[in-house]
């Protein structure tokens, strides 16, 4: 599914409105220990994660991740949000939970 | 591509293997080789921040069949080097384990994420970590390639 249309059928914000993010979602992982991350996510995941500071963005440019969701409604800091900026990577917004949020991603994906 | 990593650097965390990652693809090597030397970087790269004295060096060397990834320290040296390799025991100090580093899976990632693995450890002298990738994506693509002209 196109990553724009997950965006607007859950309601999420886009935290890094000056990137484009026109890309193909197919799957999902929800954690927040970075060395999961990177050896159990794959190409095109939505990253669901608590974890908002500066070295979630090189994790998903290494994991090949197509864009982070950041729950609980934190927000990252500037020095994030610039370094998502460099390295292309899209972060995304919920005040929803990690379960939450995730449950209806994969609701969306399965249908 | 030679990277000198700081210790405590912790702002900086895996830029250096991100780069690794990007600057791979751009010289052809396949997407599977990339990612795996990526994720093996960036695991040594954060274990350099982590937990060595003085930083070390994170070196990335491309081969025609294979990547090779080398990370060097001048201590503290790690004492029982079985015992670091087990699934989930970690030394992190809390600060790391909050941003959720420290999952007790950095050397297990490189070893998994690898196709040769070496760890040399003297305590008071430093760790050096080689691991070789090999560009199994490349190598197919060669094959085919030869089969093509045959």
């Amino acid at each position: 599914m196109r990553l724009p249309e997950i965006i607007d059928r859950l309601s999420l914000s886009v935290l890094t409105p000056a990137l484009g993010f026109d890309s193909d979602v197919t799957g999902g992982y929800c954690g927040d220990l970075l060395s999961h991350v990177l050896a159990k996510a794959t190409k095109g995941d939505l990253w669901i994660t608590i974890q908002h500071h500066a070295n979630v963005v090189a994790v998903a440019q290494v994991a090949g991740i197509a864009a982070i969701l950041i729950v609980d409604g934190r927000l990252p800091s500037e020095e994030t949000l610039a370094r998502a900026k460099d390295g292309k990577i899209v972060l995304l917004g919920t005040t929803e939970s990690a379960f939450a949020i995730a449950a209806r991603l994969h609701t969306l994906l399965a249908t | 591509m030679k990277y000198a990593i700081r210790a405590g650097d912790i702002d900086h965390g895996g830029s250096a293997s991100a780069r690794i990652k990007s600057e791979l693809t751009e010289a052809g090597v396949d997407a599977t080789t990339a990612r795996r030397a990526g994720i093996v970087s960036f695991e040594g790269e954060m274990n350099l921040i982590v937990y060595s004295d003085d930083g070390g060096t994170l070196s990335v060397i491309v081969e025609p069949d294979a990547v090779i990834v080398e990370l060097e320290d001048t201590g503290p040296g790690i004492e029982d080097i079985d015992l670091a390799m087990t699934p989930g025991y970690s030394t992190a100090p809390v600060w790391a384990t909050d941003l959720g580093f420290g999952a007790g899976m950095g050397l297990v990632n490189m070893k998994q994420h690898s196709d040769g693995f070496e760890i040399q450890s003297q305590i008071g002298v430093g760790t050096k970590v080689t691991c070789r990738i090999e560009r199994k994506g490349d190598w197919k693509r060669r094959r085919g390639r030869d089969h093509e002209t045959t």
